[in-house]
């Protein structure tokens, strides 16, 4: 099956002037997503998710439609986001595969009932933990990573067995009509739907009720959320973009490092939430970084990047010029500057002399722009990040034990990652998510089922053995007492304490 | 406390993932009156399991509890990481414009609600226990004599002032018979003929809560066969059972939180599941049989925050298993280990090397397809023990 290459930059850009939005037809807004979440909760009550098999066939149906339209999603995604098809294909489709499939081949062992620690007075009893669905789940995507943040989440949800309603983002309208084409295709027409919203419709959608709302994206909308949510008591999964800073110590790998550090800068065109959104470079390690950074950006994308291949655009006008607007005003150019304002193109920048008060600094970066402030030494650095909130991902590089342990212990943040980035927030073993400003709960693998369920605690006792349980009743005694507290002492240094109670 | 290793994949060989517990920071614990002391040092254990620090705001309606706990704690706690706030709603809605790490709170859902919108807007997480109707399915065949001593001591306990406490029964009407007379010896056995002289009997914790109680009696249509008595002055309720009552009665509108125990009739287990699920999740459901295809199917026909069969309250006794609610009955849950689980913050934690760079070199710019060939067979999961391959 021969796929289309990456669009060529003006082949790219004549489609997207042929392309009218309103051809585009999208279910959309509140009232759409009332009527879907009376069938969704009805196939609930029906118990239609209830078999893990049923599970198990919509998330292989969901593996089939990643691989039968591999070349319709590599073509929305260049249409929106003039993504490269690798980048398509490794960022989006196969992270999405290897979390279903790595669920699929894990699911009936998450669905089994744990069996807690009995004490002696429980002995004759069942003490379960078991997980139950929610209900109905709301997905609201992002348009950084249009496919996996809405895809990644549904494959937990459904493993779960809840039934879902996904919003992908209306900023991304190709990804969006496409997966709205092809999700009643493949997965049940009445647990799964899609309902395109933009972001103010979606508070008024949350206050419908849901269990949980999943949320990617920013904390000014994540704040929104989980106003709407508290409103209706549904939990939520909120994952806050935020500003992740990337210490470089003066020993480390400097070549490597900055081509590790350039490819998660600059992949998708710096619109991402997980990319390290500025450096505090050691002092001693500043010039060699920059250097090494000229030559991973020549490497990757040649010398005039508007020409490669393998570089993205910003996604839509706004976009493009908040980044032009952090570039102009922050620090000096180091390399790059260069905007074509017809092709929406910024070219990979680093800027040097950024000082703290600087507009980059003040806001996310969503654009090919990295900014490279100097510190002493990794305490200052640790210092630097701790006086600002907690970002969604903390990146260090370096070969010093001593510095390493501090980044990772004396910071906090959603996750950490050593000598590299991005890659920890893939990882289908590894919760993602963030704490304080960057959110709160986290998905992933066996994370995501968590996240999805509710754990049913489950003491299952019988009539028959009275026994012990007498002790309890009324009318109260202080040798029944005595009796309960030596019980309770003796089962105290072998697990679980005994609870005759 | 330990580090979990996660399983690492082809690529990831040399590097070493792991999830790192680490603490949130500053938990404010808001405590409930029903059960002052357990319901504000319980979640606090916790806290200081997972390296917190806390504030405590005990429930000012339990006055005496409160002014011990505010008395004792500094004196054997912290002083700069563990403190106790003393106040009313209005002190409380000032606490909680300051922002915390993450919140827990044990009462209403009205409050919740309040307590939430304060808390999203700097982002805290909470965790919320929250009461609910727990209902009390008795069906089948059973020891009648033994389920009501069980469900006698469940319900009456602390004057069925607790947020577990099985809060209406359903049964059928033969059932009910059998049951009742059963309900009586129970009562005797525990309070003796005249409860109000019992030392075991509790009270009503305040006029207010009282008054509630008595009126919702009187508004029920429903006809009392055991107790219905009520003292004002000593804020006592009998222990009471009424019977014939209908969903729309007043007892069946909110949480009762008192010794007043309704009763409706059902005709099948079917009628009482389909009952059971059109109403709000709530914290506990329970049922009652020695049949166990009768507990199956309720355990896994409703949902709840907790379940437990022939018994009332003693699931949430247990420290291994987690305690919290569900929808309308709260979010988040603690006991034990998921206590320390609630306070914490998994952090996902990926130590790379420098090498296998050449592996690395895959999935840089310029982009070539052979590269993503080889990626794609790499990151292909492999069957059953493989963590899929993330070289990306």
């Amino acid at each position: 099956m021969s796929s289309p290459p990456s669009p060529s930059p003006t082949r790219w850009f004549k489609a997207l002037r042929r392309t009218r939005i309103e051809d585009v037809c999208l279910k959309s807004g509140a009232a759409a997503c009332a009527e879907v979440l009376k069938r969704a909760r009805a196939a609930f009550r029906a118990g239609r998710t209830a078999q893990d098999s049923f599970r198990l066939a919509q998330l292989e149906a969901l593996v089939r439609m990643l691989m039968e339209h591999e070349c319709d999603f590599v073509d929305a995604l260049g249409r929106d986001l003039h993504k490269p098809r690798f980048e398509t294909v490794m960022s989006e489709l196969m992270t999405v595969k290897s979390e279903a499939l790595h669920t699929i081949s894990n699911l009936k062992k998450w669905m089994e009932v744990q069996r807690i620690e009995r004490s002696w007075a429980t002995a004759f009893d069942e003490c379960l933990v078991v997980n139950e669905p929610l209900g109905v789940v709301l997905i609201i995507g992002n348009w950084t990573s249009p496919l996996q943040l809405c895809l990644v989440p549904l494959v937990g949800a459904i493993a779960a067995g809840n039934c879902v309603i996904i919003s992908p983002s209306e900023t991304c309208t190709h990804t969006a009509e496409l997966l709205h084409r092809l999700i009643p295709a493949y997965l049940d027409n009445e647990c799964f739907h899609s309902v395109v919203a933009a972001a103010h419709e979606i508070p008024e959608m949350i206050d419908l009720k849901f269990d949980h709302v999943f949320f990617f994206g920013d904390k000014e909308n994540g704040i929104k959320v989980a106003q709407a949510a508290a409103r209706t008591l549904a939990r939520v999964t909120l994952v806050l973009s935020g500003k992740n800073p990337c210490y470089v110590d003066s020993q480390c790998d400097i070549n490597t490092t900055a081509r590790r550090i350039t490819w998660a800068r600059f992949h998708n065109a710096g619109q991402s939430a997980v990319a390290p959104d500025y450096i505090l470079c050691h002092v001693d390690a500043k010039d060699n970084l920059l250097q090494a950074l000229r030559c991973a950006l020549l490497q990757f994308y040649g010398t005039d990047p508007r020409e490669s291949r393998s570089f993205g655009r910003m996604v839509n006008e706004e976009i493009f010029n908040k980044a032009k607007d952090q570039l102009w005003r922050s620090g000096k150019v180091f390399i790059g500057g260069q905007v074509n304002d017809m092709e929406r193109y910024i070219a990979p920048t680093v800027l040097t002399e950024v000082v703290e008060s600087d507009p980059i600094m003040q806001q996310d970066v969503f654009g090919p722009i990295l900014p490279i402030l100097t510190v002493q030494d990794a305490e200052e650095a640790v210092a630097f990040i701790n006086s600002r909130e907690k970002p969604l991902c903390v990146y260090a590089y370096s070969s010093n034990d001593k510095a390493i342990s501090k980044i990772m212990n004396e910071t906090s943040s959603g996750s950490f990652c050593l000598n590299d980035s991005v890659l920890q927030s893939v990882m289908v073993g590894m919760p993602f998510g963030g704490v304080g400003a960057s959110g709160m709960g986290s998905y992933h693998g066996r994370y995501s089922f968590d996240a999805f369920s509710h754990k049913k605690s489950c003491l299952l006792r019988t009539t028959r053995i009275e026994c012990m349980a007498y002790l309890r009743y009324p009318p109260y005694e202080d040798r029944n007492l005595s009796l309960v507290s030596l019980a309770s002492s003796l089962n105290l240094r072998s697990q679980g304490w005994c609870t005759i109670l | 406390m330990q580090d979990s290793y996660v399983a690492t994949n082809l690529a990831t060989k040399l590097d070493d993932c792991f999830v790192r517990r680490e603490p949130l920071g500053v938990v404010l614990i808001i405590g409930a009156w029903n059960y002052p002391l357990q319901l504000i040092l319980s979640p606090l254990i916790g806290a200081i399991a997972a390296g917190n620090c806390a504030i405590l705001k005990p429930s000012e309606i339990s006055q005496a509890t409160e002014k011990l706990i505010a008395e004792l704690i500094p004196k054997y706690l912290s002083q700069e990481c563990y403190a106790v706030i003393c106040g009313g709603a209005e002190e409380t809605k000032t606490l909680l414009e300051n922002k915390f790490d993450h919140i827990f709170y044990t009462g209403s859902q009205s409050v919740a609600r309040c307590i939430l919108q304060a808390a999203v807007v700097h982002l805290t997480p909470v965790t919320l226990e929250l009461g609910g109707k727990c209902p009390c399915l008795i069906y089948g065949r059973l020891d009648m004599k033994a389920a009501a001593k069980r469900l006698v001591w469940a319900k009456f306990f602390n004057a069925g002032q607790s947020c577990v406490a099985p809060d209406y029964v359903l049964c059928t009407a033969e059932t009910r018979e059998m049951l009742l007379p059963f309900i009586k010896e129970a009562l005797e056995s525990f309070y003796g003929s005249e409860p109000q002289q019992s030392p075991d009997m509790g009270r009503i914790v305040t006029d207010r809560h009282w008054n509630r109680l008595v009126e919702l009696l009187k508004k029920s249509e429903g006809k009392v066969v055991i107790g219905g008595q009520s003292v004002k002055e000593t804020k006592y309720i009998a222990p009471t059972v009424v019977v014939d009552i209908k969903e729309s009665d007043a007892l069946m509108q909110e949480e009762i939180f008192g010794p007043i125990l309704p009763i409706l009739t059902i005709k099948s287990l079917d009628e009482g599941i389909n009952f059971m699920n059109e109403r709000e999740k709530p914290l506990a459901l329970y049922a009652f049989s020695d049949e166990s295809q009768v507990v199956k199917t309720v355990l896994e026909r409703t949902s709840s925050g907790g379940f437990c069969s022939n018994d009332g309250i003693a699931h949430m006794t247990l420290p291994g298993l987690p305690f919290g609610g569900v929808g309308a009955s709260g979010m988040g849950n603690y006991h034990g280990r998921w206590s320390f689980e609630t306070f914490s913050h998994k952090r996902g934690c990926m130590l790379r090397g420098w090498g296998l760079e050449r592996v690395n070199v895959l999935r840089y710019p310029p982009y070539t397809e052979s590269n993503l060939s080889w990626l794609r067979w790499a990151t292909t999961a492999k069957k059953k023990g493989w963590a899929s391959c993330s070289v990306m």
